[in-house]
């Protein structure tokens, strides 16, 4: 009798029923053509794996053995859990935007008092005005055949859709906190759209609680005018089964100050996706990261910045401390387009690994097709180092203390890039934290 | 009474015996200068005192107080009043020189069972400290002698020494890299720390920083051991016929 091979994973299949079931129920009937060609695109390749090169380290046919159901509308229990998320901010002054399970929850955000230049609503709403600028918007900030994205658009349920008009200077934090309350999945996928000369900052937190093995796939656009400065967090603190999948996409336009923080130590799998295109000349961008893995954790920071435009500066700048079997993945490609002169690009990875079974795995690429430019990549993974640890134990400070001081001091180098005074605080806060779980 | 007696020492690093046997007395109050030729051991016995990890004691024991440090771990030796001064201070970044010392300093009271000390005793102290020793307060906010000049890096490590109130400081070659007037500010902070329960182990390869900080006793080392003792006034001999004839004495 001939074997008959399963063509999809459980996974996939999984996901096409899922996808059959609910296509005609997901918000904005003009969208629905978008959604299925995207459905379409990541049936004809499936779940990424090893051997597709943007998904080497992170084979998500193997890391996703099922495909959980969709989260539906939270109801009063999930919106009892989901009450005290972001408490990772502590005390920050901010403005919450609670996104429970996918779904944008108003009752749960403060939408009160909003500052002059500032609308936001839900991406449901907006989905449902076809001529609007968000359907014109989405998935066209940062054209990408990403699997993950793919998925993102085809079941994209809500999120929140932000607009900050020309000039606003919006001086609290705008904070989506993302929370999963049971074993479900979620496409949150939400669009921010910052005026010429506009400022403002925003965070994200995405959390859950342990021992649920839910699955969430985020999505984030963000086009920044001319003159725009925007300062981005995302805090990954997931629970410790989760698989968290996020992407954010920005289109910067001329003369932006972007600076970008990802925080990552929560999930049994994270793959953390920055998709940034320099749209206009005299544009800065800082992306930084810190990722922080023990256990069997793995965190993959995928990075691209494209620099579709000359005169621009762009700087990449990830630190990570592995412990037990953690592992980290660090992609970075610099695309210098041909006419993009006088662009100037590093990026730099550094793995403090502290056991000898914790991996980093680094793959810099560099595609440059301009002759005048500036490009450099780093990486180096190590060991903490001894000499200064005797130094450190020499004025009496013991081996555990010292190495915690040391690795602060570590996570501090990358951190201290965030503008946002009280942001640096709240990272630094949560990085003593997991070195006081460890000890 | 000795603090610290070094009894028929013998180290190897990687194989390869540095100390031979070195035997050594440091009285309560005393300040003993440590001469030698390059590669005779002065660093060496200074970092196993601290405690480094890399150095194997094969033979010998090292009393401090009357306790035998060689089963101690480094922090322990330091909370017990051992302190050394490194030749080559290490760069940390990242780590703010004020929080260093407060966890230094507070660490340390905290292994011996005294209460840390409050934020603004400890600044008052900070403050004295660093002015006597000519430090500017934007110094202690930067990373840990990142960026520092060499006399900068040393007298950063006078300004521990003085926080940590050791009963034994050791000086590995505190004088090296100095020029005249840094060597004075460091030789002054070193003297205003002198005293009957404070004692000295001042390591050099040259006698001019005994010009500035007197000692008690000179020990005279070469491959590995103390070769001569005697009175401030050895390390002038020294200066003038050199390390040749102790080189030949101990071959």
């Amino acid at each position: 009798m001939a074997e008959i091979r399963q063509i999809k994973t459980a996974a996939e299949q999984g996901l096409a029923d899922a996808f059959a079931g609910a296509k005609a129920k997901l918000p904005g009937a003009s969208v629905l053509g978008m959604r299925e060609a995207a459905f379409e695109a990541f049936e004809a390749s499936g779940l990424p794996h090893r051997r597709v090169e943007e998904w080497k380290y992170t084979d998500l046919r193997t890391m996703m053995r099922e495909a959980k159901p969709l989260a539906g509308v939270p109801d009063a229990a999930a919106k009892a859990k989901a009450k005290n998320a972001g408490a990772a901010l502590g005390l920050l002054d901010r403005r919450r935007i609670a996104i429970v399970d996918g779904t944008f929850v108003p009752e749960l955000s403060d939408l009160a008092g909003l500052e002059k230049g500032l609308t936001i609503r839900s991406l449901a709403d907006a989905l449902g005005k076809p001529d609007g600028e968000t359907v014109q918007h989405v998935g066209r900030v940062f054209p990408s055949e990403d699997a993950a994205l793919a998925l993102n658009i085809a079941f994209m349920n809500d999120g929140a859709v932000i607009h900050i008009a020309d000039g606003a200077v919006i001086e609290r934090p705008i904070h989506l906190v993302f929370v999963a309350t049971g074993a479900t999945s979620s496409y949150a996928r939400s669009l921010v759209v910052v005026g010429q000369k506009a400022k403002v900052t925003l965070i994200e937190t995405h959390e859950g609680a342990d021992g649920a093995d839910y699955q969430a796939n985020n999505a984030l656009e963000l086009i920044a005018g001319d003159g725009a400065a925007v300062e981005h967090i995302k805090m990954m603190l997931d629970g410790d089964k989760a698989l968290h999948i996020s992407t954010l996409m920005a289109a910067l336009g001329k003369n932006v100050t972007f600076n970008d923080f990802s925080f990552a130590s929560g999930s049994a799998v994270t793959r953390n996706q920055l998709f940034v295109r320099f749209d206009g000349e005299g544009t800065n961008a800082d992306i930084r990261g810190a990722t922080l893995a023990k256990g069997k954790q793995h965190i993959d920071n995928t990075l691209v910045a494209d620099h579709a435009k000359g005169h621009c500066t762009g700087r990449e700048f990830f630190r990570s401390v592995l412990d037990d079997d953690g592992r980290m993945v660090f992609q970075g490609k610099i695309i210098v387009r041909p006419h993009s002169q006088k662009t100037d690009s590093k990026m730099m990875s550094n793995a403090l690994l502290l056991s000898e079974s914790a991996e980093a795995d680094n793959k810099p690429e560099l595609e440059i097709f301009a002759d005048d430019v500036v490009c450099g990549h780093g990486a180096t993974a190590g060991a903490l180092d001894e000499d200064l640890l005797f130094y450190l134990k020499a004025r009496g400070i013991p081996q555990k203390e010292a190495e915690a001081l040391m690795i602060q001091a570590f996570i501090g180098e990358a951190v201290e890039g965030v503008a946002h005074e009280g942001i640096r605080e709240v990272l630094m806060k949560r990085t003593v934290e997991w070195l006081a779980a460890r000890a | 009474m000795a603090l610290l007696e070094v009894k028929n020492l013998h180290v190897e690093i990687e194989d390869k015996k540095i100390l031979n046997g070195l035997s050594l007395t440091v009285e309560k109050g005393q300040v003993a200068a440590i001469m030698g030729p390059n590669g005779s051991g002065k660093s060496t016995l200074a970092y196993v005192l601290a405690g480094k990890e890399d150095y194997v004691v094969t033979e010998g024991e090292i009393l401090f107080d009357g306790q035998n440090v060689l089963e101690m771990e480094p922090d322990e030796r330091a909370s017990k009043g051992l302190f050394l001064a490194f030749q080559y201070p290490m760069e940390i970044p990242g780590v703010a020189t004020m929080t260093f010392l407060r966890t230094a300093v507070n660490a340390q009271r905290k292994a011996r069972g005294e209460a840390e000390l409050s934020t603004p005793e400890f600044m008052k102290r900070v403050k004295e400290a660093s002015a006597k020793l000519e430090i500017d307060p934007d110094m202690l906010r930067r990373g840990v002698n990142v960026g520092f000049s060499g006399g900068e890096k040393k007298r950063n490590e006078i300004l521990q020494l003085a926080m940590l109130e050791p009963k034994l400081a050791v000086l590995d070659e505190t004088d090296s890299g100095l020029d005249i007037d840094a060597l004075k500010i460091v030789s002054e902070g070193v003297n205003r720390l002198r005293s009957k329960d404070r004692s000295f182990v001042v390591i050099t390869h040259y006698q001019r920083l005994l010009n500035y900080i007197v000692p008690d006793v000179v020990h005279v080392l070469s491959k590995g051991r103390v070769v001569k003792s005697g009175g401030k006034e050895l390390a002038l001999e020294l200066e003038a016929s050199g390390y040749a004839q102790y080189r030949d004495e101990a071959a």
